[in-house]
């Protein structure tokens, strides 16, 4: 078997085992990234000579390990590939955000997340293509282009976390970094046959992770299997100091859950969440995967959230509002693209005329027109009502049911282009991952099937901070249906 | 046509650097004045893609702790704001300040009035925000200095209670004064700790609704507050008796040129798009933090004016003169402890050396004298050791070399002589010296005594007991002989 096309799980334990080391399976890693990528274009930047220099460092920890005979003891990512979403920080790797303004920005400081996965000995791999700013659906808004699904080359796959789902889809590193805001790391996932995890807001620090609309970013673990997810969302999540908004409580441990038994479980299926608009075969591929769970002993039943219409409306308000502000900081005269001017004015509205592309500058409109006098409280403000009230529909849902399932995107992967020419359409897309932003509740994509040779994603949400339940019922199905084990052929 | 009367109405608006270790939202030193450009910074500081605010708790207290002794309530909940605006000293592209829900708010303080009786200025609120870096402007290119960007601001907006120049500069000496005694700022207004801007507005006296506002930003010391506010008082009111109308904008001082000039009209005036910042949670404050914080109050200013009247039975103007500093107020204390002769140590505290402190330039903490060593000199003049002017010569030396009172008159051989006999015999030879200036003396020119104790002082090099030359003298020069 090709060492890439290992699960980090399973990488973990051949390199305990001494029977592979690190560097030959980053090795491995970076010959399948220099054989794939000029079809896949998955990464903005790979890094082999750091990565290499950190595997290296992880067999001697390795070694060191098995001499004393405390293998066990390591931490399960070490020596593991792993791809960083490029927008999250990364100490002297540049960190593009997909964006013309940061084409040659090296951050001097490691995203919180990152510094965790260094501690773990995790070797970064390189930093995978975005929407720029990860505003979008599919990395066609990326200044460096589109990636490309693995499942079908002419179609997207995804976004904004769409280069971390087309590098695991691609075998291009075992474990992925997204970020989801309204969907980022769901729909790729979704869209590339994966498992990706939208924790619970604030349960992983945001710190280091550039900002798109603070009270809805949350960086999320991607994979090949429910395992690797579980292993990585370990690692990542917890309480950080550098975050105000990172919640104190501890982590509960999911790796006891992952036993198979759902018996029991409740699960709400949302009338709306079939409704118009929804792909009809993504609906049939969903149901049947819904149907294998109540096989499974859990107990289903329909439920409604009739506020799921006002939320993109919702989420479009807010996370535009809070855009127009973070992206304010690219100015040109600290860091990034920085035009020649003759004043101060010419110079802030040349260099980021010059630095960010179409869709960014859309948004930064949008939300900066939301939040003028006059309009902030139709607008911003009646958003935020509408949120908590999103936020309550899903509490009363919860007091029924443990979780809630149904399709991650409306529709399939869809080609290359699309997205240009459907600005508004594509805004739709987000009609199943928005409100779960909002409401700041975790929401977890697993692969559901296919249609028509694409992949499709079950979608399961749960109570805040009950990530635990979603990976226990995503283990289940993923135990009998195997449908994770299904590669792109290549 | 006489000049109609006219009302001012002015409000105020004061930024004041707290003095906090670290910077409002990162780790870094607020102690940035004497350092190197871009050498106080951070990615948090510095807008770098990804950092987070993290809010410092001791600015928070400081702030209370304001909100406090200007009698403000004390928000339960309270939430911070993005205030967004371009410039190159502000690396965000938004300000963290506070809209709604600020920290403190409806307080007042107590000033001196117009007519000379106490007045209360209301607070509308006082809350806290970050400092933003500064620009340099060299050869032509405009340099950014990040080092204050992110270094706690308070800032203490008034209700527009003031009625004249003076008013407003009693306020901000109140306020100065209130934050000192706090020790959360040096409110040091040369060195733009402390910073002031007005708006004012002039209208005939008896009007009922008010003239048109304007603002006038960068007042940069006590002299530009008043200066400013005079000139743009009699501007408008010239506006006003020519039957023109005043244009509400946003002004700046020229302090070289001594007037106002306009740096925003209405039109341009900025929509800063406040709305509450999500990086950083709302902030909890309960009764227990709020009571914990009042407990560390000082006794202030009024309080302390009340008490030094009742207790040293000093003038109110006295006492404000003593408790303006709250150092100057515990030195003046300690002093009247170890002599306890309030007025006699008033007298030599306000006089001699408040003199060599204003000389010298420095605060009374880092006088060589200290209280006690005072209280020692004033004993010494008591007991007739020495005799005040003598006993001025030795605090100079006092304030020069910090040596003790007692050391100097023995060292010198300054002990006063009130031994009769000695003193007769330099009465005698003066006397004697200058037949002329007697003789006149005699005939009635009585002004003459005061030179002759001169003479009789300059020849004891100032050590002769006054009291004994004054009786000596005159029974020499009364008498006949």
């Amino acid at each position: 078997m090709e060492l890439y096309r290992l699960t980090a799980h399973e990488a973990r334990d051949l390199l305990r085992k001494g029977e592979i080391t690190a560097v030959e399976l980053t090795e491995a890693v970076l010959r399948r990234i220099e054989a794939v990528e000029p079809q896949v274009r998955a990464y903005i930047t790979v890094s082999p000579d750091t990565a290499l220099a950190q595997a290296a460092a992880a067999d001697q920890r390795l070694s060191a390990a098995r001499r004393s005979g405390e293998v066990d003891t390591l931490p399960p990512l070490l020596g593991i590939p792993i791809a960083v979403k490029d927008v999250i920080s990364t100490r002297g790797l540049r960190t593009t955000c997909g964006s013309r303004m940061l084409e040659r920005y090296i951050p001097p400081y490691d995203a919180t997340v990152v510094r965790r996965l260094r501690a773990q000995g995790a070797v970064i791999v390189g930093k995978t293509n975005t929407d720029e700013f990860a505003m979008g659906w599919s990395t066609e808004n990326s200044a460096f282009g589109p990636s490309r699904n693995p499942w079908d080359i002419t179609r997207v796959p995804g976004g904004s976390s769409g280069g971390s789902a087309a590098a695991l889809a691609a075998d291009e590193a075992l474990i992925a970094l997204g970020s989801d805001t309204g969907g980022s790391v769901r729909q790729p996932a979704a869209f590339c046959n994966l498992v990706g995890l939208r924790p619970t807001y604030g349960r992983v620090s945001r710190y280091g992770l550039v900002a798109f609309a603070s009270s809805l970013d949350q960086i999320g673990p991607m994979a090949k299997d429910v395992l690797d997810c579980a292993l990585l969302y370990e690692v990542i999540a917890g309480h950080d100091p550098h975050d105000s908004t990172s919640i104190a409580q501890p982590v509960e441990p999911v790796l006891p859950a992952l036993n198979g038994d759902i018996r029991g479980v409740r699960i709400g299926v949302p009338r709306e969440y079939f409704g118009e608009g929804i792909h009809a075969g993504v609906a049939e591929v969903v149901r049947r995967a819904i149907a294998q769970l109540e096989s499974l002993g859990a107990h289903v039943e329909e439920i409604t959230l009739p506020l799921t219409r006002h939320s993109i409306p919702v989420y479009y308000l807010i996370a535009t509002a809070e855009a127009s502000a973070n992206l304010a900081r690219y100015d040109g005269v600290r860091y990034g693209h920085s035009a020649t001017a003759t004043t101060i004015w010419e110079h802030f509205t040349r260099t980021r005329g010059e630095g960010f592309g179409p869709e960014v500058k859309r948004r930064i409109i949008l939300g900066t027109y939301a939040l003028s006098a006059g309009y902030y409280e139709a607008y911003y403000l009646r958003a935020q009502k509408v949120r908590t009230l999103i936020r309550r529909e899903f509490e009363q849902a919860f007091e029924r049911v443990d979780i809630i399932a149904g399709p991650v995107a409306p529709v399939l992967p869809w080609p290359i282009g699309w997205v240009m020419e459907n600005p508004v359409q594509a805004y739709l897309t987000d009609l199943l991952t928005v409100s779960q932003a909002i409401a700041g509740i975790p929401a977890l994509s697993v692969p559901a099937g296919f249609h028509e040779g694409l992949p499709v994603g079950l979608q399961l949400v749960g109570r805040p901070l009950d990530e635990v339940t979603l990976f226990r019922v995503a283990y289940a199905l993923e135990q009998v249906t195997e449908w994770h084990r299904q590669r792109p052929t290549q | 046509m006489g000049q109609r009367e006219y009302e001012v109405i002015i409000g105020m608006e004061v930024h004041a650097q707290l003095l906090t270790r670290s910077k409002m939202f990162c780790g870094c030193s607020a102690d940035y004045v004497d350092a190197p450009p871009n050498t106080h910074v951070c990615p948090v500081c510095m807008a770098l893609p990804g950092a987070l605010p993290v809010i410092n708790r001791a600015a928070v207290e400081a702030t209370i702790r304001v909100g406090l002794a200007l009698n403000c309530e004390i928000a339960p909940f309270s939430v911070f704001a993005r205030k967004n605006y371009f410039y190159p000293d502000l690396p965000k592209g938004y300000q963290i300040s506070q809209y709604e829900l600020p920290l403190t708010y409806n307080g007042w303080v107590e000033i001196e009035g117009n007519d000379g009786q106490p007045k209360r200025v209301r607070i509308r609120r006082a809350h806290l925000e970050e400092d933003t870096g500064k620009l340099v402007h060299v050869n032509g290119y405009s340099l950014v200095d990040l080092n204050r960007a992110g270094v706690p601001l308070l800032e203490i907006v008034s209700e527009a209670d003031m009625r004249s120049a003076e008013e407003a500069h009693r306020y901000l000496l109140k306020l100065r004064t209130i934050l000192r005694y706090l020790g959360v700022s040096t409110a040091d207004m040369e060195k733009g700790a402390m910073r002031c801007e007005a708006n004012l507005s002039v209208r005939p006296r008896g009007q009922q609704t008010l003239g048109t506002k304007v603002e006038i930003k960068n007042l940069n010391s006590f002299k530009a507050v008043r200066d400013a506010i005079t000139y743009e008082v009699k501007r408008q009111i010239a506006i006003l008796e020519q039957g023109g109308t005043v244009e509400q904008v946003t002004l700046g001082w020229d302090e070289h040129a001594g007037r106002t000039f306009v740096q925003r009209t209405k039109e341009e005036a900025h929509d800063y798009r406040y709305f509450p910042e999500p990086d950083l949670l709302p902030l909890e404050i309960s009764r227990e933090w709020v009571e914990s914080l009042r407990a560390t109050l000082p006794e202030l200013p009024d309080a302390k004016i009340q008490r030094f009247m009742q207790t040293y039975g000093l003038s109110r103007k006295e006492a404000d003169i003593i408790a303006v500093e709250r150092e100057v107020a515990e030195w003046y204390e300690t002093a009247v402890a170890a002599y306890p002769h309030p007025r006699e140590v008033y007298h030599w505290l306000t006089g001699e050396i408040f003199r060599y402190l204003n000389e010298a330039n420095i605060p009374i903490t880092a006088m060589k004298v200290t209280p006690d060593a005072l209280a020692e000199l004033l004993r010494l003049v008591e007991d007739g050791t020495i005799n005040r002017n003598t006993a001025k010569s030795v605090l100079q030396e006092m304030l020069a070399t910090g040596q003790r009172p007692r050391t100097i008159v023995d060292a010198k051989g300054l002990a006063q002589v009130s031994d009769e006999a000695a003193l007769r015999a330099v009465v005698d030879e003066i006397i004697a010296a200058h037949p002329d200036e007697v003789r006149r003396y005699r005939e009635g020119k009585k002004g003459l005594f005061g030179w002759f104790m001169g003479q009789v002082m300059r020849a004891t090099r100032g050590k002769a007991n006054p009291a004994t030359v004054k009786k000596l003298l005159s029974e020499r020069l009364e008498g006949d002989g």
